[in-house]
């Protein structure tokens, strides 16, 4: 699976993208998006995944299960 | 560790005489550090930092970080491109402009490519601006360095607290080092880092402003404490701040009824704090891209940054310094001569609030209706000597609008200053002037255009003399209150 951003909550703030071990994040008309084919939840890399844990707003980041769990 | 007060007197930020002369030079044009600068010089945040590192219980980051801008309103996010561009081209139009500040609206050092991208270039094209950062304190001990290299010499860090068990009452969260740590040890690392990014500070010879979110019943015994760990610690001002928790804001706080301070509850806090490290009075609380003389936001006049073509006029920025530093020598020379001649042996012994309506200057040269906030002086007289010290500001709605005063404006304007004894104007009209001489204050406008502290003194030397002489009978006043909501261009 990937994570997600629901674009109608994020503000904008960029808090995210730096900290994305995987430059999957990128700003899109004032809001922030995932490229799910990059994201690895941080598997392999933090424990937890960076994006969640740095957001200020509450379920914005979210797990997307369109995509299937991330294998290393 | 240092400390600023033994090699330099902190003294009060208000003036000259109680500085050593290179911390003076470094705060003399300063709006946000010297009081007296506030009247001449102007200050703009630039919002190029977004991003925060935590949360704290009084912020809803929908909108900017409320340690820095007033809870509630929204900046516009620049590039540092454009940062620098809006900078050249507020300079060229206002001339008072002196100091460019880094405030969020997230944390400026939650973005430090962003940040010092913006302070890099801008130090290329305009040198004579100063710069200055405002931080939560989480990432500072990593950025001491290029705070320094960059000659940034104002720093301000918000601490609310100095021990976690306050602090995990305002800070629900904090990330770092890749990790989302909540409660008692988030507080902890946040409090730790905050003491050491200021000692790192200090021993480099940066100036720090701390920032204080006074909460009642969370942290307004503990303020006392934190003021004398930062003082202990070099800080150069405190700055002791109102809660603000309009429940519209969406914050923690506001949602859960947690309220704000009265005026008198803030002073309460600010003079129990006197002795240790100087309190700053006259905090606007600006938002993250304000822009003008703390009294006033002209951000809306430069929102077109795209467009803007600025020319840099060196000369020009000197000669309106020149004209400020002689008016500041007149201003100091009329407060000296009111003393003197207020002076009186046997007079009796009073101490009392007085509101000042000013367009900057330093002068009394605003109309009663026009003014949307009053500068408050303590104005004492003490063994026949007169003693005046600015104590802060009130905010208040516009009571004049569009050629006459709107009459439900009016007790908005009193409760804010309420606390007053007298209200100095360079003019007012009939109704205003009688309904402040029914709530007990007094509307003078005799010393409409002098300088502030001429107006004080002279108004309480007359005050002395009508009490004494048994004409009006001195009474205490009541209590004010501090106007909620954002502070936005009129």
């Amino acid at each position: 699976m990937a994570y997600k951003i629901i674009a109608s909550s994020c503000t904008g703030c960029s808090a995210c993208e730096p900290e994305c071990p995987n430059q999957a994040i990128f700003e899109k008309n004032g809001t922030f998006l995932i490229k799910p084919e990059k994201c690895t939840e941080c598997i392999g890399h933090f424990d937890e995944p960076q994006c969640v844990a740095a957001c200020p707003v509450d379920k914005t980041v979210i797990i997307d299960t369109a995509y299937p769990r991330y294998s290393a | 560790m240092s400390c600023a007060t033994e090699s330099g007197n902190c003294g009060s930020p208000a003036g000259q005489s109680d500085l050593s002369p290179e911390i003076w030079e470094k705060v003399k044009n300063h709006p946000c550090y010297s009081e007296e600068a506030h009247h001449h010089f102007a200050r703009m945040h630039v919002a190029v930092a977004p991003a925060c590192n935590l949360q704290c219980n009084y912020c809803n980051r929908t909108y900017d970080c409320s340690n820095e801008s007033r809870p509630g309103v929204v900046s516009q996010k620049l590039s540092p491109e454009q940062a620098v561009k809006k900078v050249l081209a507020v300079a060229e139009k206002i001339p008072e402009l002196s100091v460019l500040g880094i405030a969020g609206p997230g944390d400026a050092l939650a973005n430090p490519q962003k940040t010092f991208a913006t302070f890099r270039m801008l130090q290329e094209a305009a040198p004579d601006i100063k710069l200055c950062l405002s931080t939560n304190g989480l990432a500072l001990p990593e950025y001491v360095d290029e705070i320094v290299k960059y000659n940034i010499d104002h720093v301000t860090i918000t601490i609310n607290m100095v021990d976690p068990e306050v602090g995990e009452k305002i800070y629900p969260w904090i990330f770092h080092e890749h990790r989302r740590i909540r409660g008692h040890e988030a507080a902890k690392i946040l409090t730790e880092r905050q003491m050491r990014g200021l000692e790192m500070l200090t021993d480099r010879g940066v100036l720090v402003k701390i920032n204080s979110v006074l909460i009642p019943g969370v942290n307004d015994r503990h303020l006392v404490e934190v003021n004398r760990a930062v003082k202990e610690r070099g800080a150069f001002l405190h700055n002791i701040m109102p809660l603000i928790s309009e429940p519209e804001h969406g914050t923690f706080f506001g949602l859960t009824g947690q309220r704000g301070p009265s005026a008198q509850e803030l002073k309460t806090v600010q003079d129990e704090c006197l002795g240790g490290a100087n309190l700053m009075r006259h905090c606007r609380q600006c938002r993250a891209d304000a822009v003008g003389l703390l009294n006033e936001d002209r951000s809306a006049e430069f929102e077109e940054v795209d467009e803007m073509q600025p020319i840099y006029d060196f000369e020009k920025r000197r000669a309106y310094q020149e004209k400020v530093d002689r008016e500041r020598l007149a201003q100091l020379a009329a407060k000296e001569k009111a003393k003197e001649l207020a002076i009186r042996e046997n007079a009796l012994d009073l101490k009392v609030l007085v509101a000042v309506a000013t367009e900057g200057g330093g002068r009394i040269n605003q109309h009663f209706g026009h003014a949307n906030e009053f500068q408050i002086y303590e104005v004492s007289s003490i063994s026949g000597k007169i003693a005046t010290s600015f104590a802060g500001h009130r905010r208040v709605d516009l009571y004049c609008q569009g050629g006459w005063g709107e009459e439900e404006k009016l007790p908005s304007v009193i409760s804010a200053i309420n606390d007053c004894h007298a209200v100095l104007v360079a003019k007012i009209g009939a109704c205003p002037r009688e309904e402040l001489r029914n709530a007990g204050i007094e509307p003078i406008d005799q010393f409409a255009h002098a300088f502030i502290e001429e107006g004080l003194i002279g108004w309480l030397s007359d005050y002395r003399t009508r009490v004494e002489s048994g004409r009006i009978e001195h009474r205490p006043r009541g209590d004010a209150s501090i106007r909620q909501g954002a502070y936005i261009a009129a």
